[in-house]
């Protein structure tokens, strides 16, 4: 083993811990319910755990990642031992038939796994030694090469990557969660996810279900930490900083992520959920014990985005270079701002409304039960006034993205650069007042409705302004289309689309056909399509360099974009017409006499199809990392600071400071400067 | 100024191809409904739609057509290497494009108001229909027939007023070919109100998701000239007066959503299979075997959760109000199905 590569060792090492820990799991499983399941929840959660913590053994040895699982692990059940120990003392029942674990002793060993799994990976120690009085350096190194991301490390490019791996890792498995009831979806018929099929005390049925709630939840998560990661990696290089304003809470809010990932996917394993990402009471109040684990990961990834939100305003407002005014800022960093005031101001709300149920569940606390005097539709009110806002904290930094690289792209100036950042500001603002239309057919009072159709309508104006302002941009310009720009105009229609198919859902009459089908599947996956998978490949492919100082291979980048693009205005398209035509949403199986088949087995190739465009793109990625062509100068010709020294950048970024002496996309203007470097 | 004119045109052209490209394919189900309407009816839903679709198409061809003809007609030659032209902005047509969108959704808004108020219009002769939803299964009854049916008949030309309840979660009233959609939340009673105007077969489908099922949850919807409408009515109560115990218990079956999770052919749904159930050895969960007699499924209907038959772990089945005479009239219909 010693003389294996690191990353092999971890392979072999996963190997052996599902299968032990499947052994294990089944024998814990065989004690508490007296008989033998080889497909019991507790040999899946066993297996994998375990499989997992090895091969960060492996891969690391015993610390940082590693010792985080291991005590997330030992931590939850610590803690599930702990609640099993009081309510033996009540005299409450202590043992789970298909769980081990009774759903009370779950949630708090959960709580207090991703306790642990923070204190083991050590990102909280010099918040601990501060506690404590002892000093702490102000600035940590890192270890060199790889191993620094799976440490604490303090530096936000550091972060950034973590943050952009971690999303692309949710993206696959999100995503291979969608081609598993995609290909169920093939054939009208229930095909493989039968009631015969029996996986983690689920029939195939409940599967589905589990299955499509959890890949909206999983990609959302991975959309989070996505554009965390490209706010994190971009605004202090983009503003001149040499790091974020607080370090360490910058680390904390990356580091809280993945137990968070972890209890998402439990969620799975321990019985699934059947509710859809929007965990509607009562029926999330009826769901399997992998419903509490779903608020629980939920309720914790929310911190990473209160935090990370809290820190970019900070660090926009007192990091940024001379002369950097707020109408000389890069318009990235105006849309960031308008996300983090978002995710700083109404994460808070998913975070208590799912708290709510659990506490529902746990405590018999009736908020959402019409026989305590509770009402189900309060609990769709506190859930979108963030889940509505929450979409455009996913697609502001995409659109930022398209409007940072348009102008390098067309050699223009950005047009109207103030009314693009305003408008980015003003989508923020007025999306706050719309979360009610989610809930035209819900039976919230009738006449509410007539207002937030108003407020709804109106998102369409700012966004009108970006489409126009692009366009005329684009106008007149001298087109270059390498990958990166193909992935913004990619973005800038696919968003179009999901821009067009949405005033019908705001407008109540319409939505009340529209609601709850397929047209609007069709119509979030192109916003969120053309709102971030669009701009956050096209970010990728344009900063790769500035990261590594290497090039990403053009060709495959040319086929990723090619073989992704049509795929997907198939996808988004069929699901809008079938929806029309009276396709549900969230459906395991269809009426064969709506005549959808062809449509679906249509879609199914798309979904494919998409995926192995995802495919070309990790190993252009990978390859890349040591193959590519070295990169290290002004690849694009950009005017925007990060292009104009040597890639990668160093630790606290530039050597000099710099200063704002122009605007940033003043192309065409000959002599002008955005930046200009302090002499050394 | 010629590439102005050139996309100009080209703009209406591909704003008129694709409205009516979409308007040739047809986008929507047949209408059945008054709230429906047709892209005519001013005020009806489809009426709406089709104004959405001709914005949409413009809106469409104002955005893709100048983005593909620069694309064309703008881009980079070969060798050379110098900026385009430094344009920084326009005022005047930010002001513009912020102006006239603004007044356009406002229009659109106020379009759509006076559309659900026309989609909302009351007939205070409605025929009133009493809607159970349930895991997974829709339950109709008429209060002014005193019948119940798990098929909803309605003639066409009168609203029907649809009042709406659910037994355990939340479920959504939908059919498409009538446009209109209304949650049913547990604890309270939804209305929706329909006015069916086109003869037919359709289905109710629940749209809101209801749990393992939810794709199942359909059910028939006739919709009838007033005639037949009588007649069905009249079958109806000849058939709840004078049934045996055992057809009186397949309608109890049906009204309940028993149906969902239990199949009556030996197919193996979310509950066991009734083929061949009454009097067979049932094995339990707890390793124990019982004869299912009268005292044995009276216990399970009453009392779910207090047996359960080995391999169906997951327990899931509600208590369904029943009189005991009802129960009886559903073992006699377990009884015929051998």
């Amino acid at each position: 083993m010693k003389n294996m590569k690191p990353l092999t060792r971890g392979l072999a090492l996963l190997l052996v811990g599902l299968v032990v820990g499947y052994g294990l799991g089944l024998g814990l499983h065989l004690l508490a319910a007296g008989r033998v399941n080889f497909t019991a929840s507790s040999a899946g959660l066993f297996s994998l755990l375990i499989g997992v913590i090895l091969f960060f053994y492996g891969l690391l040895g015993y610390r940082t990642t590693t010792r985080a699982l291991v005590w997330q692990t030992v931590g939850t059940l610590l803690g599930a031992l702990f609640v099993t120990g009081i309510r033996a003392v009540m005299g409450l029942n202590l043992i789970d038939a298909n769980y081990i674990f009774t759903e009370p002793a779950w949630v708090f060993g959960g709580l207090v796994g991703v306790v642990s799994f923070v204190l083991g990976h050590g990102v909280a120690d010099d918040w601990i030694k501060m506690a404590r009085g002892q000093d702490v350096p102000e600035h940590r190194a890192d270890a060199p090469g790889w191993e620094k991301f799976y440490g604490p490390s303090l530096d936000h490019k550091v972060i950034g990557i973590q943050y952009t791996v971690t999303a692309l890792i949710l993206l696959i498995v999100g995503g291979t969660f969608a081609l598993i009831f995609r290909t169920e979806l093939a054939q009208s018929g229930l095909q493989f996810l039968t009631t015969n099929f029996k996986l983690f005390n689920q029939n195939g049925l409940q599967f589905y279900n589990s299955l499509m709630s959890l890949h909206g939840m999983i990609m959302i998560v991975s959309i989070l930490l996505g554009i965390a990661g490209l706010m994190n990696y971009l605004v202090p290089l983009l503003i001149g900083a040499h790091d974020m304003a607080f370090p360490r809470l910058n680390a904390f809010s990356f580091w809280i992520a993945p137990p968070a990932a972890v209890l998402l996917l439990a969620s799975l394993i321990l019985g699934g959920f059947d509710t859809g990402w929007t965990g509607y009471p009562p029926l999330s109040a009826k769901a399997p014990i992998g419903m509490q684990m779903f608020f629980l990961g939920v309720f914790v990834a929310g911190w990473s985005s209160i935090l990370g939100g809290l820190n970019l305003i900070a660090t926009v407002v007192r990091m940024r270079a001379r002369g950097m005014t707020a109408f000389r800022m890069p318009i990235f960093v105006w849309a960031s701002i308008a996300t983090s005031i978002i995710s700083l101001t109404a994460t808070q709300l998913i975070g208590l409304s799912f708290q709510l149920v659990m506490f529902q569940r746990l405590f018999g606390m009736g908020f959402f039960d019409p026989g305590k005097g509770g009402n189900p539709v309060l609990f769709q009110h506190l859930f979108w006034f963030y889940s509505h806002p929450a979409v455009y904290v996913f697609i502001l930094p995409g659109l930022g993205v398209v409007s940072e690289l348009l102008p390098v792209f067309v050699r223009k100036p950005l047009f109207g650069y103030r009314w693009i950042a305003m408008s980015s500001l003003g989508i923020a603002l007025v999306g706050f007042l719309v979360w009610a239309h989610h809930m035209f057919t819900s039976g919230m009072n009738e006449y509410l409705r007539v207002p937030f159709m108003y407020s709804t309508l109106l998102v369409a104006v700012p966004t009108g302004v970006k489409f126009f302002s692009w366009v005329a941009t684009i106008w007149n310009g001298k087109i270059e289309t390498p990958t990166p720009m193909l992935f913004v105009l990619g973005a800038v229609v696919v968003f179009l689309m999901g821009g067009l198919s949405g005033p019908p859902n705001a407008t109540v009459s319409t939505d009340l056909h529209l609601h709850d089908t397929y047209w609007i599947v069709g119509h979030f996956h192109d916003t969120l399509f053309g709102g971030f998978v669009f701009p956050f490949f096209a970010a990728l492919y344009y900063w790769f360099p500035k990261a590594t100082g290497r090039r990403m291979n053009e060709t495959l980048g040319k086929w990723h974009f090619w073989l992704m693009t049509p795929s997907f205005f198939v996808l988004s398209l069929g699901m809008m017409r079938i929806g029309l035509l009276g396709m549900r949403r969230r459906i395991a199986d269809y009426d064969p006499l709506q005549g959808f088949d062809a449509t679906h087995l249509v879609l199914t190739i798309a979904a494919f199809a998409i995926a192995l465009s995802v495919l070309i793109f990790i190993i252009n990625l990978v390859t890349s990392l040591k193959r590519g062509e070295p990169a290290a100068g002004n690849l694009w010709n950009s005017r925007s600071p990060e292009w104009q020294v040597s890639s990668p950048l160093p630790a606290h970024n530039y050597d000099a400071p710099f200063e704002v002496v122009g605007e940033p996309y003043d192309y065409g203007l000959p002599g002008s400067k955005y930046v200009e470097f302090a002499k050394k | 100024m010629r590439h102005f004119v050139i996309v100009g045109v080209l703009v209406i052209l591909a704003a008129a191809l694709t409205y009516f490209g979409l308007d040739a394919i047809g986008l929507m189900p047949v209408s059945a409904s008054a709230q429906a309407g047709s892209p005519t009816q001013v005020g009806s839903i489809d009426w709406m739609w089709n104004l959405q679709v001709i914005a949409m198409s413009f809106l469409f061809a104002l955005i893709v057509i100048p983005l593909l003809y620069s694309l064309i007609v703008f881009r980079r030659r070969k060798g050379d290497t110098t900026d385009a032209e430094y344009i920084e902005g326009n005022t005047a047509l930010e002001i513009t494009w912020t102006i006239i969108p603004l007044f356009t959704v406002i229009a659109f808004a106020y379009m759509g108001a006076y559309s659900l108020g026309k989609v909302r219009s009351v007939d205070p002769q409605a025929m009133v229909v009493n809607v159970t939803a349930s895991q997974w299964a829709w339950s109709f009854e008429y209060p002014d027939y005193g019948i119940v049916s798990n098929e909803l008949h309605v003639p066409v030309d009168r609203q029907v007023l649809l009042r709406m309840q659910s037994r355990d979660v939340i479920h959504s009233f939908w059919v498409p070919e009538f446009r209109v959609k209304q949650d049913i939340v547990p604890g309270r009673v939804t209305e929706l109100r329909v006015t069916p105007t086109l003869a037919g077969t359709y289905k109710v489908r629940c749209a809101e998701l209801c749990g393992t099922s939810h794709f199942s949850m359909e059910g028939p919807v006739v919709v009838s000239a007033e005639a037949e409408f009588a007649a069905w009515v009249s079958e109806q109560q000849a058939l709840a007066a004078t049934a045996p115990p055992e057809i009186k218990g397949e309608a109890l079956v049906k009204a309940n959503g028993c149906l969902g999770c239990h199949s009556v052919d030996g197919t193996r749904l979310i509950g066991p299979t009734w083929r061949g159930l009454f009097g067979s050895q049932v094995q339990l969960s707890d390793g124990s075997t019982v004869t299912a007699d009268e005292a044995f499924l009276t216990e399970s209907i009453k009392e779910p959760s207090a047996t359960i038959v080995a391999g169906f772990e997951t327990q899931i089945m509600p208590v369904v109000p029943l009189t005991d005479e009802d129960i009886a009239n559903i073992i006699a219909y377990l009884k015929t199905l051998k």
